[in-house]
This record gives structure tokens, sequence and C-alpha cells, in this order.
């Protein structure tokens, strides 16, 4: 008999249910990745639990192996706050979208990061409702001609990073549907990383915005127009690796290498700075001006609040092992009726 | 000494001051010490919302009323025996409860021109000619506080703050009260600012003497020991024995207990008791909102916690939509609401029973859920217990309802013995193998219920959601046939419930002229008005409903037992509409919305007049 522990394939984590997103759906290459990165990470399945809110992206617990909970739209980080504080033993992933997490659930996404719960947040990004069938979302564009703005939407976009870097958030990232390899390795970086993980995907609804992310995927433009984030290293980029990104004073610019510029002139990434300001300039740079980056934008280790909130009942049990109920009803004024 | 000691049966008394007086902490001394002395006591708390409303104001008048009594009492009272003012506002606002005889005992001091100003009254209101009806001790509180504690040296300020304690003592040598428990508490809460403890304990010996040696009134009072069951007693308010009751469900299931809140009036004092206890399991969550805190509860929930949360109207309303999920998510939890005045904010720190249907029917869909309503303060406890066994046993949330009355009132507890109760067991499913049949996560036993299972266990991974199940698989569907039975089967469930809870009770005969339908904080009013009915020889008979949802199996045939039912209740005829439309019965109702419970008298009046 063999006693080696089964070892779980990609396939081993999808569930029996038939995948109901649209043909061509962003949303198919998510699922992929994530099934590659926890088979790789080799957690139990059984001890993993996705929960999610209401949209497109939030279908995705039905079409994982592991438990799950398809909760109310925007209030997926509560449910995993509770989830998590009952049953730290779990790995919990909160899978969301730009509507869930921005619009109707942007107060839980704030507090669910500022207390550094230990889970790991995806947000997909698509710019667009999806399910309720394309009004504009809290990340269109300003402009964007939708069914409820039929004149163009007036309200300004909110980059999600930048949200999450007010929140204080001790691991923050953005990866691309379509860049598979780069999806797989930062889920399982969130996945690894102890506190809030908030991983932001560039993911495209083909139906109601297609190609909103398109200047970022296309094989002729994404060079130009994407930088990868690594730690340590400077921020080059383009098809010839010729650009780079150079700090001027406060504001960064994009500078070309060569004719005096040398790689040590540009901004060398630290994921790990205590202070969020580069994280925070790094998560505003925005196309057509700048390109937009991807990777870990920031990894720093801070107190978890499910760790301190069961350490703080262990102390209170250690405190008193021999505590019992009857102690307590009568502890304070007594008396007796005979 | 005064010249007699009077011994009476019950007496009921309220101090009325400024909101910063202290009025609550002499009430609850005055309350506590009685216990201790055998009474039976029930308090009424009535403050303002604001937390320091302008001093010396109408608005910003505290009070607190409690009834102590040598046999069962079920209420604060109705008309004062007693009533100590410390300020012109105060005398106005409270006077009218003053019965007629009744002793009024006033801070003189404080009833000067500028206090008058304040509570916009034109002259001196005790030299109005109707004070002549109730027997007026006047005393210089303030003067006479300063000078018992002067040899401490302190400011006047902060010698004034210690005149509640003079008024506390000064009843206690009226109602032949000992001192020594407040001492203890003196020393217990101050021991570690003497000079405070010090001015405190010389301003209540102060009150005490000065009524010994003026014998400012022709007799005092003694108020025997109360024949209660016997048994060892602590005097527990309502969110106390709500928050106690929690703990001891979950320990009696073998759980830890979760709880989702946040601070709302008035039942903030939960979340307060419950965060002390976490050597017990519990894990408080003070959440970002009402809807988190819900969530967050479900989250635990899932996670195969006893689950709670707790909020009052205004926030009940806000966790509508989870509280729907719970339900069709069919896991155990708990959702309290201590109801306050409303609609909207309403009356935050006063009581109503306004959020029956609210929490009946406040939900989209289909969405029945158990509804049980505690009658007292000590009740809660054993509501608690309750609500959680039959959460766990039907798999669905269940609501308590409390309300303002019951929370912050206090009533003598007879202690029950941990190991005596009955243990909740609840059974998780086990792990599976590949070679077992697949996990149905919606397949349900013998009372319908759905299996609980946990995280964590192998082979029972399954996804739930809001979406409509398929019957015993789960899966989402979206079959039409498939949507209508599990509607019905999801009620058919709540309906069932009716099996597992006792059958109504009737105080009194089980037919006759009228019967007092009652529920939640208005038990007591109503025990005492039936009473008094059925000792004047009137065909009045009381039953008082713990489950809401579902009705217990024997309300029906009940109801047509009696020429009449009346409903009385704090909101404008909620219960009365669910008995109407479930029974065809033609209920009466009395209807009270005023931010304050019913007096006895007034219920008298009413049933008297049914009867004709």
């Amino acid at each position: 008999m063999s006693t080696e522990l089964p070892v779980l394939k990609p396939a081993d984590f999808g569930s029996d249910q038939d995948v109901r997103w649209c043909p061509g759906c962003g949303d198919y290459s998510i699922l992929a990745q994530m099934k590659k990165a926890l088979a790789a990470q080799g957690f139990p399945r059984e001890k993993t639990a996705f929960i999610s809110g209401i949209g497109c992206s939030s279908r995705f617990p039905y079409y994982m192996a592991t438990y799950g909970m398809h909760s109310i739209h925007g209030r997926a980080p509560a449910f995993a706050t509770g989830l998590k504080s009952a049953r730290p033993d779990l790995q919990v992933w909160v899978i969301t979208g730009d509507g869930d997490a921005l619009s109707i659930g942007g107060n839980h996404l704030m507090h669910a990061i500022r207390r550094n719960v230990n889970v790991n947040i995806v947000l997909f990004n698509n710019r667009i409702y999806g399910l309720t069938k394309g009004q504009y979302s809290p990340t269109s564009e300003i402009g964007k001609v939708t069914k409820s703005t039929p004149m163009g939407s007036v309200d300004n976009p909110l980059t999600p990073l930048s949200v999450a870097v007010g929140c204080g958030a001790t691991f923050i990232a953005r990866t691309i549907d379509t860049n598979v390899k780069h999806l797989a390795a930062t889920l399982q970086k969130a996945a690894e990383h102890n506190g809030t993980s908030f991983v932001e995907v560039y993911q495209n609804c083909n139906i109601f915005n297609d190609g909103a992310w398109k200047y970022a995927t296309d094989r002729a433009t994404k060079q130009d127009n994407v930088v990868e984030l690594e730690h340590g290293k400077p921020l080059i980029f383009g098809a010839e690796s010729d650009k780079g990104i150079r700090l001027n004073g406060l504001n960064p610019e994009v500078v070309e290498l060569g004719n005096g510029i040398a790689e040590d002139d540009l901004l060398f990434h630290d994921a790990e700075a205590p202070e969020p300001t580069m994280a925070y300039l790094l998560s505003r740079m925005h196309q057509p001006d700048f390109p937009e980056a991807i990777g870990v934008f920031r990894q720093i280790d801070a107190p978890i609040y499910d760790d301190q909130l069961n350490a703080q009942v262990a102390a209170a049990q250690e405190a008193a092992p021999n505590a019992v109920l009857n102690d307590l009803f009568n502890s304070g004024n007594t008396w007796e009726v005979e | 000494m005064a010249s007699t000691v009077e011994n009476i049966s019950r007496a009921t008394i309220r101090f009325a001051g400024d909101s910063g007086d202290g009025m609550q902490l002499t009430g609850t001394q005055l309350t506590n010490t009685s216990a201790l002395a055998g009474n039976d006591v029930a308090t009424f708390p009535d403050f303002p919302a604001e937390i320091r409303a302008p001093r010396g104001t109408r608005a910003g008048v505290s009070g607190f009323q409690v009834q102590f009594a040598s046999e069962d009492i079920f209420t604060p009272g109705d008309q004062l025996d007693t009533l100590v003012v410390m300020n012109p506002a105060a005398l106005v606002t409270n006077i009218s409860d003053l019965r007629s005889g009744g002793l009024l005992i006033v801070n003189e001091d404080s009833f000067v021109d500028k206090e008058f100003r304040l509570a916009k009254v034109e002259s001196n209101p005790l030299d109005n000619p109707d004070m002549d009806q109730y027997r007026v001790i006047k005393i210089k509180m303030t003067l006479l506080t300063r000078t018992a504690v002067e040899e401490l040296g302190l400011s006047n300020k902060f010698a004034d703050r210690c005149k509640n304690f003079f008024a506390m003592g000064f009843v206690y040598w009226l109602y032949n009260r000992e001192l020594q428990p407040t001492l203890d508490f003196i020393n217990t809460k101050f021991g570690s600012k003497p000079e405070i403890a010090g001015a405190n304990e010389k301003a209540l010996k102060a009150g005490y003497n000065y009524g010994e040696t003026t014998e400012a009134a022709v007799s005092t009072y003694q108020v025997e020991k109360a024949k209660l069951k016997s048994g060892t007693y602590k005097n527990v308010m309502g969110n106390q024995a709500l928050a106690w009751g929690c703990i001891t469900a979950a320990k009696l299931s073998d759980k830890d207990l979760f709880l989702g809140s946040y601070p709302i009036t008035p039942a903030s004092d939960i979340l307060h008791e419950l965060s002390k206890h976490k050597k017990f399991g519990v894990r408080t969550f003070q959440a970002e909102d009402e809807i988190a805190a819900v969530c967050a509860t479900i989250g635990a929930a899932f996670g195969g916690h006893m689950a709670i949360t707790t909020s009052s109207g205004p926030g009940i309303a806000l966790k509508g939509e989870a509280m729907g999920l719970g339900m069709i998510l069919e896991l155990p939890m708990l959702i309290i609401n201590i109801q306050r005045g409303g609609p909207s904010t309403g009356l935050p720190t006063k009581t109503e029973q306004s959020d029956l249907l609210q929490c009946m029917y406040g939900r989209n869909g289909e969405s029945p859920l158990p509804v049980i309503a505690s009658r007292s303060p000590a009740d809660c406890f054993e509501t608690a217990i309750d609500a959680w066994r039959v959460a766990t046993k039907f798999m669905c949330p269940v609501i308590i309802l409390s309300d303002g009355y019951i929370a912050n009132g206090a009533e003598p507890w007879r202690i029950p013995d941990y190991d005596a109760l009955e243990k909740i067991v609840i059974q998780h499913p086990g792990e599976r193998s590949e070679d077992d049949p697949p996990f149905l996560p919606y397949k349900r036993d013998d009372n319908l219920s759905r299996p609980w299972a946990l995280p964590g266990t192998k082979g029972l991974e399954h996804r739930i959601g809001g979406l409509e199940k398929e019957h015993e698989t789960g899966n989402v569907s979206y079959d039409p046939d498939n949507h209508e039975f599990m509607c019905k089967l999801r009620q058919e469930k709540i309906d069932k419930i009716a099996d597992f809870i006792p059958e109504l009770e009737v105080d009194g005969e089980q037919s006759g002229d009228l019967l007092v339908l009652s529920w939640g904080g208005t038990y007591g009013a109503c025990t005492t008005a039936v009473t008094q009915c059925q000792a004047e020889g009137l065909s009045v008979s009381h039953a008082h409903l713990r489950f809401i949802n579902p009705f217990p199996r024997n309300l029906e045939a009940l109801l047509g037992n009696f020429k009449k039912v009346v409903i009385p209740e704090l909101n404008l005829g909620q219960l009365q509409k669910i008995i109407k439309s479930t029974y065809g019965v033609d209920a009466e109702g009395i209807h009270k919305v005023k931010g304050r419970p019913f007096s006895v008298s007034e219920l008298l009046a009413q049933f008297k007049e049914l009867i004709g």
C-alpha cells in the first residue's frame, strides 16, 4: 500500500457544475489559473473556501470543488472576515468585481483591508457591469457611453489599487487575465502572504466592454503599455526594453534609456517599503501618459486581525483554565431565598 | 428615629434629575440593596437620547424608577409613592406620576430663578397650590452635601457631584435599607480614588443621618422579604441575561460563540457584556456597519460557530437582505432585536414593540423565520437558550425580540445550576471518501433540516449561496417547479417548529369573557392587571406568547373559547393584524406608542371596559 498523500491536480479543484460565463470571457482564464495555483500550493481542498458577492465574477465559487459561499452584493469581505475569525485554519478567498467591491461593497473592502484579515481578495476588473447587462462601473473611464449613460458618464473612476493603498493594504498586486503565467504566479504569491492580499485582475468582458484592456493585452502594444514590477529591480519597459520610469521630485516620468540615462537613474521598485508612498505613485500611472504597472506593488508584514482576535481568546482562556459558568452566574451580589 | 415604622407590601420610588446628576446609579443602588434585602424588584430606567442634554432643561431630565415588594411583582409600578427631584425640570416633568398623598423629596437648593428659567417655568412650581396633595420634604441637598464633604477639601463643583448619594442616603433611611451594600459598591468602584470614595461615603451617610436626626417624615417604611421560590438569586438586566444566555447556549452545544455587531442603542450592552467573556470562547467582532455585522455572523455560522448578531430596529432594517440569505442558506444563527421607539431613528432610548411586522415579513421573497420574544429581564436568559435549540434543530436563523424596557430593566434571577441544564446536541456530518455516494448538502432529516457540514471536513466540500437551490443537491436551479417546491418546503420546516415548542399556557380559566393575549415586555403589566381582574371576580384569562412564529398549536382553539380577545401592544396593532389574518378572529387591540410601557391601571381600566 502506498503511504504517499495524493497530489491534487488542477482539475481536482473544479466542481461538477457547468461553467456559465459567456464564451470568451476573461473569467475562464482566472478560473484555470486559480486551479493551477491551488494545485501548486498543495493546500488541502477541504480547508479552502471561496466567498463571493454578486456579479459575473461572483459565480466563481460554484465552479470550485472547495467549500464556498455565493453571498450578497458587495458583502463578501464581511462574510470572509466572520469565517476567517471563526476558522483561522481555513484558507479563505474573496472573489469580487469592480462593481461588487468598489461600488456597493466599498465599505467592507476598506475595512477588511485595514484590519488586515488574512484573506485573499481577487478583484476582477472589467470596467463594466456585466450581469446587469452593461451599465458603467466605478472603474469605467469618464465619458463612457452605456445603457445608463447614453451621453457618456461624468463620474471620475476609482483606481482599485489606490484604494487598497489608502486602506493600508499589506499585499497589493495587479495582473492580467491573458497573461496566464503572471496571473498564476500572482495568485500564488497572494495565497502565501499573511494578511489581506489584494489582487486586481484586468479582465476582459467580451460582451459589454470588449477590448477595455486591449492596450495591455495586444501583442503589438502591450510591452510599451505595461511595466512589470519586480522587487529591487528598475522599472524598465518597451518592446526593446529601452524605456524606463524615473522620479522627478515626487513625480514619475517616462524616459528613454541611453543618451546619458542609465538604469541606475531609474526608479527601483521596493515592494517592502514600510511607507506605501511609492506603491500609491505606481498605482496612479495610467494610460496613455504612462505604462500601467503589473506585479506586486507592496508586500509587508503587519499584525493580522484574526490572529490577534484568536490570540486574545486564547490568552483569556489560558489565564482562567478552570472557568466555569456557575462561577459567572454566582458572581457579584447574590442572596439566598429559603 | 422617626416615630413609627410602617410595614408596607410594596413601594414605588423614582429618582429624577439632570442627566449628569447620577440618577441611574442612584436607582440601581437602591434596586440592588432592596434585592439583597430579599424583596422582589422591577425597574424602569428612563433617560434622554442625548448624553448630556443642556443642563437644567426638561429635555435633560433622566429618571430611574424601582418598585420593591414583599410579594411577586411584574412591573416597576404605576404611580409613585415617592418621587425625588433634583431640580425644577425634574419636578415638572415627573410630578404627574406621583400619587396623591405621595412623598415629594426636593433638592431645595436648585429651586432658584436661574433653574426656573432653564426649566421654562414662570415661578417656583413648589408654590403651586396643587402641591398640597403631596407630602413635600424640602432638603438643602447641595449645601448639606458640601458641608458633609468639607473636611476633604474638595471644590464645590466636585462636592456637588456627590449629592445623588445624599439623596440615596435619605431614601435608604426612609425605607429602612442597609447602607452596607452601597458602601461596598463605593469601595469597589472608587477604591483606587480615595477622595471620591470618601466623599460619596460621607454624602450617603449624611443623607441617612439627616433623615434620622431631623425626623423628616412622620414614619419610615419597611418592606419585608418577598416569598420567592427557594434558591440563590441575583439581580440581572435584560441585555446581561441575554448575553449570559448566549454564552450558556454555546457551552451547552459545545460551541464557541461569535458575535458580529455594530453599536446601537439599546442593544450595545450585549456587545459590551460579551466582550468581557473571552475566557468562555467568545469572539466579538465590532463591524463597520450593521450589514457587515450580520454577514460576518453568517460567515462564522458557516464555519461552525454559534453565531449571533445584535441590533435594534434601524439596524435590523439594514440586515434584512442578509437575514434572507441566512434563511435560504439554512444555517443556524440568532438575530437579536432590542426594539426601541420607531420609525426611523425614532426614540432611541425609549421602548416600543413596533418591529414585530418587520421581523415577521421584512425580507424579500418567501422568507419565513422563527420569531421568539422574551418577556422580562430574567427571562432573556432562557429565551436565548430556547432560540438556539430551535436554530440548531431546524437549521435556520432565529429572531429574538426584546425591547428597551426589558434590556435596561432589572429583576431577580434565580440562578440555575449549569450542570443541570439540558445539553444541546449538534451532529455535524463526518468525513467521506471518494467511494461514498456524493454528499447532499440539502438532503433533509425528519425535521426537514439539512446537515450542518463544516469547512475542513474532507469529502463534504460544497457551495451554498443566495440563488435558488435544487432539492437535496443544493446546486443552483432555475427550475420553476423546484423553486415552488423549495419555497413551500422552507415554510413547512418553520411551521414544523410548532411540534417542538410547548403549547400556550393560560393564566386563569380556559374559557370565559375575555382573553388577554400578550407578547414580549408587556407580560408584567398584563399579568398584574389580569390578576387584579380575577381577584375582583371577573372572567378574564391571560395567555402570553413566547413564540410568535410559529404560533403554539393550541392557540387557535384557545382564541375560540373566549367571547372577546384583546391584544395589548406597544404599537398600533401588529400582533393583532397577524392574529386576525391568521385565524380570522376579531381580536380587539389596546395600543400605546409613547415610548413608555403600559401602566397596570390603564390596562385594568380597558379590560373592564371591554367586559362591559
